[in-house]
């Protein structure tokens, strides 16, 4: 008699940690993107001539990159699909390697970019290569409200 | 009895004849002949070049696989919920492409969707908006493709659900919302304006995504720029319209530099399929993308989808 309401009890908490788990995946992905947006900013705002250019908030910038990137290829488990309007595209997971390798290709792209850039001129020159990331990402992975 | 019958079959025996040739593409060009077809001038391969950009005609003809953004053999699937549509090869091969085309052919085909051998085309190809380019500038169009390399291959018929598979349908559906002419310059307004205006409602055919659509496929008029589900089935396209669920926010200079370099004013870089109009529209003069931007901020606010940040 009492092991029923016991299953249930257990079979409740895990639907809600689940539910909980992939919603919160969903929210961080989130914020992590929303860090790189922050990072870009400035930075495009020093290619356009807009800011002048500062070499410490550039590599503050890469190396948000580097760090956010790493993390947020870690939270598209099978249960974050769908919900807290995500814009993740399903086809992440029909090819989650390729997803993968996109963001490893990030994260290199703006390694060797720390690397080189040392001055407004080698800013100029390395800093378009790790931005077209952005777009090409989300052109493939990314759909706006994609649920 | 018997003569009530006869008579109720003869009508629609003259009905089916009646929808039958009411369907083709002569009576479309009895109703609706007010239309040129022929340029009053010599072809102007420069300013083709330029619509072609606006127009991003690469961006449903390309080749599928090729990197060059000059080839347009077409073939590339787009999946629609109507079925799926193969682009067809709009390159100057003369026989997989349109090379043996004459420039009346083609400013027909752009603005009124009938093709050479007449039968009508898919509004996939955005005909409705390309309607509103002038003869000469089709034919501009005309002359630039027949710069670009020949491709050859013909591409697949389209796969399209009963009851879109039947061709014909398109005669009549054409009759009933293929209307509107030549977009005139409004004497009123600038000249960005009215640049503007002409880039985003006819080549550019802005509307085509950024609107939601009637069951008919028709846009709704009075939601028209406010945003609307994506043709693929998933996501949704974004509200251009100066309300707070659209481009409120955003000035003129933002929104011609996101047509440059694909940024928003956050920064964010746009994704799907914007990813490839941005290349398109990259193309484009700084004041050309201005113009679009300065018609895009003229429009009326429409609440549309919230945009998801």
């Amino acid at each position: 008699m009492t092991a029923q309401p016991t299953l249930l009890a257990i079979a409740l908490t895990v639907l809600a940690t689940v539910a909980i788990a992939s919603t919160a995946d969903i929210g961080d992905r989130q914020k992590l993107m929303k860090s790189n947006g922050a990072a870009t900013k400035p930075v495009v705002a020093m290619l356009k001539g807009e800011a002048p250019f500062d070499l410490a908030v550039v590599q503050k910038s890469l190396a948000n990159y580097q760090d956010n990137i790493g993390q947020f290829v870690t939270l598209f488990p099978d249960d974050s699909k769908t919900g807290e309007k995500t814009s993740a595209s399903p086809k992440i997971w029909e090819d989650m390697a390729g997803f993968k390798a996109a963001a490893d290709k990030f994260a290199a792209d703006a390694k060797l970019a720390s690397a080189s850039i040392t001055d407004e001129a080698s800013f100029k020159a390395n800093m378009p290569a790790v931005l077209k990331n952005c777009g090409s990402c989300h052109e493939a992975w990314r759909v706006k409200d994609a649920q | 009895m018997a003569r009530l019958i006869r008579s109720i079959i003869a009508a629609m025996v003259l009905a089916g004849f009646a929808l039958y040739w009411l369907s083709d593409f002569d009576a479309y060009s009895v109703f609706r002949s007010d239309q040129r077809l022929k340029s009053s001038r010599a072809p102007d391969p420069v300013n083709g070049k330029i619509l072609f950009a606006a127009g991003g005609c690469v961006s449903c003809h390309a080749s599928p696989g090729s990197t060059d953004r000059r080839h347009i053999g077409g073939g590339q699937p787009l999946k629609t919920p109507f079925g799926i549509f193969y682009p067809p090869n709009i390159s100057p091969d003369p026989i997989d492409g349109i090379g043996q085309w004459t420039s009346v052919q083609f400013v027909r085909a752009l603005r009124e969707g009938t093709a050479p051998d007449r039968h009508s085309y898919y509004p996939a190809f955005p005909y409705p908006s390309y309607r509103h380019l002038s003869p000469e500038d089709a034919a501009d169009i005309f002359a630039y493709i027949q710069t670009l390399p020949a491709i050859r291959g013909k591409v697949q018929d389209h796969a399209l659900d009963f009851p879109y598979s039947i061709r014909r349908g398109l005669g009549l559906w054409k009759l009933a919302f293929l209307n509107g002419g030549v977009i005139e310059p409004d004497p009123t307004r600038s000249e960005g304006w009215n640049r503007g205006r002409y880039l985003v409602e006819g080549i550019g055919h802005c509307a085509e995504c950024h609107s939601p659509r009637t069951i008919a496929g028709v846009i709704l008029a009075e939601k028209r720029f406010s945003g609307g589900p994506a043709i693929d089935g998933k996501g949704f396209v974004p509200n251009l319209t100066p309300d707070p669920t659209g481009l409120a926010d955003w000035s003129e200079g933002d929104i011609a530099s996101l047509l440059k370099d694909g940024l928003t004013p956050d920064a964010d870089s746009v994704g799907g399929a914007m990813a490839e109009v941005v290349r398109n529209t990259a193309e484009l003069s700084e004041a050309d993308r201005r113009a679009m931007a300065i018609y895009l901020k003229s429009l009326p606010p429409i609440e549309g989808h919230s945009r998801t940040k």
